[in-house]
């Protein structure tokens, strides 16, 4: 059985159909891209999943538990559901340590030694073993988002979502984030990322889920979707990403 | 200028200045936690508290103390409750501070990013965790300047008190012109009296508002 279910998933603003009808499953292990044009649901999709959006109809299903639309216990569910988003959403006061402790210690009530030493571990993984004092003002936008990665690893969740995690950085600290992320799909964690990092995608992804204004366009395999799309839809938004119609 | 008269009378402004200065306290400490509370009425939008809240706020704002301690101290003995002076005159600090206090507690609050409180609940924080944790930190170091200035403005605001015969610093003044005509003595040293009273705040506030801007956290 998949570890994540996603299954007729409705959501609307008003009267904006944002989700329509969307449907699909993350395996345990697997790493999942969600690609599309900007506007068509991909972060409400994130959202959603993580219960920081209510849903109109369909369910989430983490685990063989319904997940979606749950209101008292929500806070219990998040615990299993990573999150990194795509701005620095470090918190000021807290330095670095703390920050990553919050989570474990106040919501999952965990042994502080054990958690520190986990958190000094990831800490060293993500090559900031120096870092655990700092406050977040004292860090590059990319140390950030590799302290906010660890932070949500801190909580061992079972699976993780990354929206677009590297788009406000500079480019030269793109790299040291997205090597994180593929080493943790090397370890096998479960992920479902957005990117728009094209070659990034490609080159972690199990499978690439393709979206268009709110539904599922085409679910393929990374060699297949990106040297030949099965929609038309897919091919044209490939199209963005080179320069080949330009050429001279 | 008689100073020997102002060397006599200095520690009956003293025993003023105590006065002024506990139902300062008082009522500051009151205001403190009536704005608090009201202002997590207001931040949550607390169905029925809320437009209450706002009411109160609106009526506090919108009279003068003056008027507020008058009602309590002439208007509610009609209505069968007599409060005293001191009495009356915490309770009026208090409903004109609480809501100075409930907007710098507000405004406070809503200066926190819904990112940061969403970075909370992605880590599995309930609600009042996400409060405690999260929001109130830094809230309250934004909200430090506001807070003092309406110390201050609490402080000033208690020169109005001698109506209601309490003997605080304005009464001992307008005693002592009455009794002596001495003007000139007895309005310098009230103006010092409060400028000694006042002092302390403002270098507190000054102080911590310097702290807060080299403390800034979040951005770059
Ligand atoms: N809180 C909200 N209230 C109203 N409409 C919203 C809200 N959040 C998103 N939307 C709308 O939902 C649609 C999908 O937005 P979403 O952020 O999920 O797109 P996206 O695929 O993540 O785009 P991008 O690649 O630009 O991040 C958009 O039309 C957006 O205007
Ligand atoms: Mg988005």
């Amino acid at each position: 059985m998949a570890l994540l279910e996603i299954s007729h998933l409705k959501k609307s603003f008003d009267k904006n159909e944002v989700l329509k009808d969307v449907s699909f499953s993350v395996n345990k292990g697997e790493v999942v891209v969600i690609l599309g044009p900007s506007g068509c649901g991909k972060s409400t999709l994130l959202r959603c999943i993580n219960g920081l959006e209510t849903v109109q109809d369909g369910k989430i299903i983490l685990d063989g538990e319904v997940i979606s639309n749950r209101t008292k216990d929500m806070h219990l569910i998040r615990q299993k559901v990573g999150m990194v988003f795509q701005s620095y959403d470090l918190f000021p006061h807290m330095n670095v340590l703390d920050n990553i402790l919050l989570g474990p210690m106040k919501a999952q009530h965990r042994d502080k030694q054990e958690v520190v030493r986990e958190a000094e571990e990831w800490l060293a993984r993500v090559g900031l073993p120096d870092k655990k004092l700092s406050y977040p003002r004292q860090l590059s936008g990319g140390q950030k988002q590799r302290v906010a990665i660890v932070r949500a690893l801190c909580m061992n969740p079972e699976v993780m979502l990354f929206d677009e995690v590297t788009a406000a950085l500079d480019p030269e600290m793109v790299r040291e984030v997205l090597d994180v992320m593929m080493n943790l799909a090397n370890d096998g964690m479960t992920m479902l990322i957005v990117t728009h990092q094209m070659d990034f995608a490609r080159a972690i992804a199990d499978r690439i889920i393709f979206m268009d204004e709110g539904s599922i366009v085409e679910e393929t395999e990374p060699g297949q979707f990106f040297s030949n799309p099965k929609s038309e839809r897919g091919k044209k938004f490939l199209e963005n990403f080179t320069f080949r119609v330009y050429r001279k | 200028m008689d100073f020997e008269f102002i060397k006599q009378v200095i520690p009956l402004y003293i025993e003023a200045a105590g006065l002024t200065l506990r139902i300062a306290l008082v009522g500051i400490l009151f205001s403190f936690a009536v704005g608090l509370f009201c202002a997590l009425i207001r931040y949550y939008k607390v169905p029925l508290l809320s437009p209450i809240t706002g009411f109160y706020i609106e009526l506090s704002r919108n009279t003068p103390l003056l008027i507020q301690l008058f009602f309590l101290y002439f208007a509610l003995p009609n209505l069968g409750i007599k409060l005293s002076s001191f009495q009356c005159c915490i309770i009026g600090l208090t409903f004109l501070g609480g809501s100075y206090m409930e907007e710098t507690f507000r405004s406070a609050l809503e200066t926190v990013s819904k990112v940061q409180i969403e970075s909370g609940q992605c880590i599995g924080l309930s609600g009042l965790q996400v409060m405690r944790y999260v929001v109130l930190p830094q809230a309250v170091s934004v909200s430090i300047p506001g807070f003092c200035a309406n110390v201050m403005f609490l402080i000033k605001e208690t020169s109005v008190f001698s109506i209601v015969a309490v003997a605080d610093l304005m009464y001992v003044a307008k005693d002592l012109i009455g009794l002596y005509y001495k003007t000139d003595e007895a309005l310098w040293l009230l103006a010092i009296s409060y400028f000694i009273l006042l002092l302390p705040v403002s270098a507190i506030s000054g102080y911590a508002e310097r702290r807060l801007r080299y403390a800034q956290f979040g951005s770059n």
